[in-house]
């Protein structure tokens, strides 16, 4: 792919996409007097307000009025303002952008799931507590482990979750001990964690190979250690090869093994963490299991644990009857608790094992095209592109700007770039331990032209960076808005529309 | 497979790119022992999906072919077709979160307005890009108030907020060494003023109360908010239905100074419980410990208006175990869901449906209470959801409703083993007065 450019004005004008700026007002903006974008059936009831004036509001003052053709113009207009995976490669790194398929979406609006209720009776609900049931079971099978809460919102509800029942286990066994320790590559959200759980957290330095020291584990690994948080792989994309050994330094201590399963995109159905010694782990059903990330979620959290766990797994948990009949056991003792309402985010368990059965026992594939994908996109940028750690790569790559930083050239210039290009940018100044990080993440739903017109894309902007570093620096180019600042939004908070004149 | 898009010609020449001869090879890296395929069937078509898919969702009661009344936290409302059909959009639902404005500006713009109908809705300043559901948002909300009241340790609850939201706080509070005591309601069915005075002191953080509560009876916010202030601790107002906020005075406006809550009545179908979509707002002075994401207006390099993530320094990708919250992802679409559908609605259609739902709730109140043996345990005014005593046992009574495509209500005792007896009863403006007298009509029948 090129991009034309016009020298004089040092601006890209080839994008056919957006030839213009775009910009569409707020949808408060659009309010006319009087306009409607609803009905409802005339009330059937008589009409009364039962509930005295002083615990009543006048109008909202502000909200909109407008009818539903201005809503379908308004929203379909700002939805084109997003790059989307359906558009283009969107190697988020750490976020596993792979393609949605349309029918989990479609199985997921069945009125039996969308419009059931969690509290209708038992006996009403068994399909809703079957489909709970079977992928928890799965998922306890691709892990290896013994049993599964789904309960968990999203990743960082489900470390909470995993670590609060280590800290369950530990304080059964007498004290539930002070620190965790949490590589200087993990996601931030290991820490708030660690920390929300209640522990101190202690960060231990990667070595050279990007991975777990296993000298600064052994030092740190005392008998007032709770958990290791390790991710696997890590964000560097690299596994921790000697994660046996890892586990038994943890193990000898009378500590736990937690897993970050953010990345298990790269082994799932290849290998099972609980056959590592994993004692517990969380998956992102958004990630490795396609649910859509929906701009920022729903996600959902599942955390699988050994057998010696279970007692203290999120109350309710599923259980099936002697008669087949399923139903929700809250009277678990041990229990670390509630961690939210009802059974978890329900929606994202239809989709994800609507996913899990259209792969069934080939869903090691989905690992294997996902290194495969990552490893060609390694093999077409390493020499333009700085590695920093050149262990072998899984499902992501993290290359850094240390190159084109010598022309003035960032990480954040070269992925604001690669907009110009068509493509969304990989994750950037993530870990914290490459300095000015490209963090890529193709995944296994990309196909080799879409690979090569990145590649391509990344190599003419390693050139352009070189001799006319201006054009990468003043990137994007096309794009809805020019670069955003980003500073001044922080400076001058600006968080809500206001109506023009007070009508309170 | 049907998702996997490279053909076996281009694998060939990727593996001599690489320079490995086949993919086993680049999976060195796991010890061989722990390399195991999983024992699953073989997969599934489409048809084979829809097949399963629909079998097991056809064993579930649902809310378009039985007369509905259930509530307790999730709510059956209408849902606009645009507002579902907007959420097939590519662009809204296979985007992630908007870390890069400049492709994401349809993404944070909704975000922005959905930032502006919560304050709308709630009276308050400020409010984040969501949460995952309402009790979470509640634990957040007064994490959130206790980092503002450094050093006290004691939330005080009204015990008429969702049980399920007050459990969750107490798995959050116990390790964090805070306590949080609830106070009980009075004949009402409203908190207890003279208990909620007695409980709140110095060490107090926050003083949560729920309107409508759990038993649907109307709370004035000004209660807890003077007793909270009394004490120099803040004022948390929760909402587990959203809708009542376009009738009932808003929090902002009777002295809350946090509000939070589940705001899945404002287009989010039930999905059995999840995903909804948790809310919090609170006052401008707070905003610097929100917890979660938040977008903010600002221009790009040409002086145009474009709009970004900000305030990032409160969150864990930066602060790590120092943030706000370990929140990361959050309800998204969600929020796109009740945006699109409060713009819809807007300031007159979000009103009637309050309007309706209220009505509606009124008669079927009024024609229960008629029953012989039923009546209304608390006095208070409700909202649409109301507390019914039932002479007879609560949940075999809506068990046997269930089975004759009545969902009646939901039985307290799952919460309240004393309270064998008692169930919740919920009406929307999706409700007939026809299915509410066959309500009535089979309570009798049955009694």
């Amino acid at each position: 792919m090129s991009v034309e450019v016009d020298e004089e004005a040092g601006t890209a004008f080839s994008d056919r996409r957006h030839p213009e700026p775009r910009h569409e007002p707020l949808v408060f903006e659009r309010s006319g007097q009087g306009k409607v974008g609803y009905s409802l059936p005339p009330l059937d009831v008589p009409d009364i307000v039962a509930i005295p004036r002083h615990l009543t509001r006048a109008e909202i003052a502000g909200e909109t009025e407008v009818t539903e053709v201005e809503v379908a113009r308004h929203f379909t207009r700002l939805s084109k303002l997003n790059v989307s995976i359906d558009e283009t490669l969107y190697p988020l790194g750490s976020c596993t952008m792979k393609h949605n398929p349309r029918v989990n979406e479609e199985v997921a609006r069945l009125p039996g799931f969308a419009a059931a209720h969690p509290l209708a009776p038992e006996e009403v609900s068994q399909g809703a507590l079957e489909l709970g049931w079977r992928l928890e079971k799965i998922l306890a099978e691709l892990t290896g482990l013994a049993r599964v809460t789904l309960q968990p919102a999203a990743g960082a509800q489900g470390e909470l979750a995993g670590i609060l029942m280590v800290r369950a286990a530990l304080e059964k066994k007498g004290r539930p001990r002070s620190t965790v320790l949490i590589p200087d590559s993990a996601h931030g959200t290991n820490p708030a964690s660690a920390h929300f759980a209640g522990y101190q957290v202690r960060e231990l330095k990667s070595n050279a190979r990007g991975t777990l020291d296993l000298h600064v584990l052994e030092e740190a690994m005392t008998d007032d250690v709770a958990a290791l948080m390790l991710t696997v792989p890590n964000t560097l994309g690299i596994f921790e090869n000697q994660i046996l050994e890892i586990a038994r330094i943890v193990h000898a201590k009378g500590g736990y093994l937690y897993c970050d399963g953010a990345n298990f995109n790269s082994f799932v159905g290849v290998a099972k963490p609980g056959a590592m010694g994993i004692d517990v782990m969380h998956m992102n059903l958004h990630k490795t299991f396609s649910t859509p990330h929906g701009g920022g979620g729903p996600g959902a959290g599942p955390v699988a644990v050994t057998e010696e766990l279970v007692p203290f797994l999120p109350r309710p948990t599923i259980e099936r009857r002697q008669d087949g009949s399923f139903f929700l056991d809250g009277d678990r003792p041990e229990s670390i608790g509630r961690l939210r309402t009802f059974l978890g985010n329900f929606g994202m368990f239809v989709r994800a094992l609507a996913y899990i059965s259209q792969y069934g026992n080939r869903i090691g594939e989905v690992a294997r095209g996902a290194v495969l994908n990552a490893n060609y996109i390694r093999a077409g940028l390493a020499d333009v592109y700085h590695l920093k750690y050149d262990a072998p790569t899984m499902h992501e790559v993290v290359f850094s700007d240390k190159k084109q930083s010598e022309r003035g050239v960032h990480a954040m210039d070269i992925a604001k770039r690669l907009m110009d290009f068509g493509f969304h940018p990989p994750t950037i100044s993530f870990p914290l331990i490459v300095y000015g990080a490209l963090m890529i993440e193709p995944t296994e739903t990309e196909a080799k032209p879409g690979l090569d017109a990145f590649v391509a894309a990344m190599r003419e902007i390693a050139r352009e960076s070189e001799e006319d570093p201006e054009i990468v620096l003043k990137a994007p180019h096309t794009t809805p808005v020019r670069r955003v600042d980003e500073v001044g939004a922080a400076r001058n908070l600006l968080l809500r529309w206001r109506p023009e004149s007070p009508e309170r | 497979m049907k998702f996997l898009p490279v053909s076996d010609a281009d694998r060939s020449e990727m593996l001599g790119a690489i320079g490995v001869s086949s993919i086993d090879d680049l999976f060195a890296s796991i010890p061989a022992e722990v390399r195991k395929s999983p024992d699953l069937p073989p997969p599934l078509s489409e048809i084979e999906v829809r097949r399963l898919m629909g079998s097991l969702a056809g064993q579930n009661a649902n809310a378009r072919e039985t007369a509905f009344f259930l509530g307790a936290g999730i709510y059956h409302h209408w849902v606009s077709a645009i507002a579902d059909q907007m959420l097939y959009r590519a662009e809204w639902l296979t985007s992630y979160t908007p870390y890069q404005p400049e492709v994401s500006q349809g993404t944070l713009q909704s975000i922005f307005e959905f930032q502006t109908h919560m304050c709308l809705l709630t009276g308050l300043d400020v409010s984040n890009a969501s949460l995952y559901e309402g009790a979470s948002a509640l634990v957040e909300a007064l994490l959130m108030a206790s980092r503002l009241t450094r050093g006290r340790r004691k939330a005080v609850l009204s015990a008429a907020i969702h049980p399920e939201y007050r459990e969750t706080v107490r798995t959050y509070f116990a390790r964090l060494g805070l306590t949080a005591v609830d106070v009980p309601i009075g004949p009402d069915g409203a908190t207890d003023t003279g208990a909620l005075e007695a409980a709140v002191d110095d060490d107090t953080f926050a003083v949560a109360v729920a309107s409508p509560n759990f038993y649907g009876v109307v709370e004035d916010w000004e209660v807890g908010s003077r007793v909270a202030h009394g004490k120099g601790a803040l004022s948390v107002a929760v909402v587990a239905e959203a809708v009542s906020m376009a009738l009932l005075a808003p929090p902002g406006e009777r002295g809350a100074d946090i509000a939070c809550g589940e705001a899945q009545s404002l287009g989010v179908p039930m999905h059995f419980g999840g995903p909804v979509l948790g809310f919090l707002t609170c006052r401008s002075d707070h905003q610097r410990q929100l917890p979660g994401r938040l977008v903010g207006e600002t221009r790009d390099a040409e002086g145009r208006r474009a709009f970004c993530l900000t305030l990032s320094t409160r969150e864990q990708h930066i602060r790590r175990e120092r943030a706000t919250s370990n929140i990361c992802t959050n309800q998204g679409l969600m929020a796109l869901a009740a945006n699109v559908h409060c713009s819809l609605l807007g300031k007159r259609g979000l009103r009637e449906v309050a309007l309706q739902s209220h009505a509606k709730a009124e008669y079927l109140k009024g024609e229960i209470a008629k029953v012989a043996g039923y009546g209304v345990p608390f006095t208070g005014s409700t909202f649409n959801e109301f507390a019914v005593e039932a002479p007879e046992p609560a949940a075999p009574l809506l068990a046997r409703l269930a089975r004759r495509g009545i969902l009646a209500g939901v039985p307290l005792s799952r919460w309240e083993p004393g309270s064998p007896n008692r169930f919740l009863v919920a009406a929307t403006e999706m409700n007939t007065r026809e299915e509410m007298d066959r309500l009535v009509s089979s309570l009798r029948e049955t009694s």
